[in-house]
């Protein structure tokens, strides 16, 4: 059981959740409001989708040994493109053209980032945090160049389904991360595609002589990355109805480079675990709710985060672990292992 | 690297083209915006009478102002360098505006510079100014510190500088003629002020939330200060709960949901930083069933246009005005200045404040 790469994030998630329980004993109470499913666990579900949504796809990427830093600014984009779409299409309510258009854009948008990302990293052989820093930079530039430095507000009725819509009680959101997360589990559990991104990440260059195009899984894992992102930036979006060039998706990709090592996959590369991903990305998004509810002070906010965040890293540690309980015990091994020394020494 | 055949490197060199040429379009743009005086004057004049409409209380006011710069543009141009902060909200875009149309409206050259947010850039900009011999030196402060220098190069070629929206943290100051900007705990008091008027009839504590800006930033620490010191004399007004929204919507939003999951009955006013974070408080509120404005007051800073239509859907109460116009007020200072007039060293924008009923028939003429 503790052998399992869940069990620590598992531990640490359960840990927080009875932290919030003895704040709010209401905590895990689940009622019906306007016909809707409503209570923390839901909401911490669907405040956390788009991290969750990002960090399957840094995964994937990190497995490769790569790293992905522009998808904060692609959430950027991605928002900022819908709403240039619907923008206009106020009161036009019925027509939901103008909503398909609008993510059918967003989308082939992030993915044509993910592209860009991939040739770079790929084709032209640049370091993919180098590569990917360009797009950070940038994106953002072109998110504000689409809205034109403003926040766009969006007061087409459809499109706040995305991010804030409800379907049989519970959250859509909910509906597209499950989605995404059991596509993602099954192409690299149910197919060979899993084992070739972990072989790339592990070693390139047998991947590559051994017969498996390198280069395309490469290529295909930063464009996925890059759609994960640019769904992510819908919902992000549409939750708030409106278009932020600057602020939306900030520091995204810190998050989700950290719910990816929570997780236990090791930047690297070579292994992933999906699941423990999104037990990475659920434990922030429990810690933000969890600060709030605590109603700590907002100055110590960042401090407290990162506190939780070493003491993750260190449990999921195999050496810190050992060293712990070998202080615990050492009174007693010490003396019988310089037994043995002697002994061997004889 | 070393697989890198003619043909990919041509492609790479290609994509960094694009992406430069981009970012000189963006520039270029609006540099040839601001020289271009002779064409933007017409279209700014029509801007400045809706802004004097909307300020109705100031109406007279700026219309001296106009006079007066008329005259003054006759007799003398002055050349104006103006480093400003970058391009990070509507705000700031409309205050750069403001700024530079007052600068050529009043008949004065403009020597434009956007910092985009780095010192370092800022400080390369006002140095080109003084080795231009500009008359004067407009900046707004990327940081507080690390000026001195600059200053001084600026002080000894005897060129006045006029600190815009921001100060700076330089014990000498007479390294600048006087700091122009809001002053965020005045706002604080209004929008306290306002509340304690409009709940003057209510029985019983009032609960109050806040959503908090950006922690450490000026507006964020002065605006809560500010707030509270008003509602000290006041005991029954009770802030129950105060957490950081960033600022932005979708902050002001997910806080403002896990206030009222705690507390949500409970609440009966919400006081909110900056206009953006009330507008996402706004909809947690309606999805927590709750009717924004009626049963939880909801008090923004900023007037941005955003909370102009919020209080005219009638979801929001009031605003407390934190004006980026001030570029006419700016020009006739220098102008002062320049005339041999002593200045103060602190001088506060003019500000207003909107409530609902107002906002309707405002709406249109907002401009940011």
């Amino acid at each position: 059981m503790t052998k399992s790469r869940l069990f620590w994030p598992l531990v640490v998630l359960a840990i927080l959740l009875l932290i919030n329980l003895i704040y709010d004993p209401s905590f895990f109470v689940i009622d019906i409001r306007n016909g809707h499913l409503t209570g923390s666990l839901i909401n911490i579900l669907n405040r956390g989708a788009p991290l969750i949504l990002i960090s399957i796809g840094m995964t994937l990427v990190i497995a490769t040994k790569g790293i992905d830093l522009g998808v904060g600014s692609v959430i950027a984009m991605s928002g900022a493109m819908a709403a240039f779409i619907v923008d206009g299409n106020l009161g036009d309510s019925e027509r939901l053209f103008p909503l398909f258009l609008a993510i059918a854009l967003a989308i082939g948008l992030s993915a044509a980032t993910g592209l860009w990302n991939g040739m770079l990293i790929s084709r032209i052989g640049i370091q993919p945090i180098v590569a990917t820093l360009i797009l950070m930079v940038a994106g953002r530039g072109v998110a504000q160049l689409i809205t034109g430095g403003q926040i766009t507000t969006i007061y087409y009725e459809p499109y706040s389904f995305i991010g804030g819509g409800y379907l049989f009680m519970l959250p859509f959101s909910i509906y597209i991360v499950a989605f995404v997360l059991c596509v993602a589990l099954y192409v690299t559990r149910r197919t060979a595609l899993g084992l070739f991104i972990e072989s790339v990440g592990g070693n390139p260059l047998a991947s590559r002589l051994s017969g498996i195009s390198s280069k395309n899984i490469v290529l295909m894992v930063y464009m996925f990355s890059g759609l994960c992102a640019g769904i992510a930036g819908l919902i992000l979006s549409s939750n708030v109805a409106s278009a932020d060039g600057n602020n939306a998706g900030l520091w995204y990709e810190l998050d989700a480079i950290l719910a990816v090592v929570i997780g236990g996959t090791s930047l690297m590369g070579g292994r992933f675990f999906l699941m423990g991903t999104v037990i990475g990305a659920l434990i922030i998004q429990t810690l933000t709710t969890t600060i709030y509810s605590v109603g700590i002070n907002a100055e110590v906010i960042l401090l407290v985060k990162a506190v939780v965040v070493l003491i993750v890293c260190l449990l999921q540690s195999p050496e810190f672990r050992k060293k712990i309980s070998g202080l615990f015990s050492s009174s007693r091994k010490t003396p019988k292992d310089e037994g043995v020394n002697h002994h061997e020494s004889l | 690297m070393k697989n890198i055949s003619g043909a990919k490197f041509l492609l790479f060199i290609g994509m960094a083209l694009l992406f430069i040429l981009t970012a000189c379009g963006n520039s270029n743009d609006e540099a040839s915006g601001t020289n271009n005086t002779n064409n933007t004057s017409t279209t700014t004049e029509t801007n400045n009478t809706s802004e004097t409409d909307a300020n109705n209380s100031n109406e007279a006011e700026t219309n001296e102002e106009g006079n007066a710069t008329e005259e003054e543009a006759t007799s003398e141009k002055l050349v104006i360098g103006f480093s400003q902060v970058g391009a990070e909200s509507e705000w700031r875009t409309a205050n750069t505006t403001s700024i530079q149309d007052a600068i050529t409206d009043a008949g004065h050259e403009l020597q434009f510079s956007d910092a985009q947010q780095k010192q370092e850039n800022q400080i390369s900009a006002i140095r080109s100014f003084i080795s231009q011999e500009v008359d004067a030196i407009v900046f707004s402060p990327v940081v507080e510190t690390g000026f001195e220098t600059v200053l001084q190069e600026a002080k000894d070629a005897d060129i006045p500088v006029f600190l815009a929206d921001r100060a700076v943290d330089i014990e000498d100051d007479s390294l600048w003629v006087t700091f122009l900007g809001s002053d965020f705990i005045e706002e604080g008091r209004k929008a306290a002020e306002w509340l304690v008027d409009d709940m003057a009839d209510h029985e019983g504590d009032i609960n109050i939330v806040e959503l908090q800006g950006t922690v450490g930033s000026a507006p964020a620490i002065d605006r809560k200060e500010g707030f509270e010191e008003i509602l000290a004399d006041h005991s029954q007004f009770v802030i129950t709960q105060s957490q950081t929204g960033d600022f932005t919507r979708t902050d002001g939003k997910e806080v403002m949901e896990s206030f009222l999951r705690s507390d949500g009955d409970n609440i009966d006013v919400l006081y909110a930083h900056n206009d953006d974070m009330a507008i996402g408080a706004i909809q947690a509120i309606e999805e927590y069933g709750l009717t924004p404005a009626e049963d939880i007051k909801i008090i923004g800073i900023d007037a941005v246009k955003g909370a102009f239509e919020a209080m005219a859907a009638g979801k929001m109460n009031v605003t407390v005005e934190c004006n980026p116009l001030f570029g006419p007020q700016l020009v006739e200072l220098i102008e002062a200045h320049m005339a041999g007039e002593e200045l103060e060293k602190r001088i506060a924008v003019e500000e207003d404040m909107y409530t609902m009923d107002q906002a309707k028939e405002l709406l249109d003429s907002r401009e940011y």
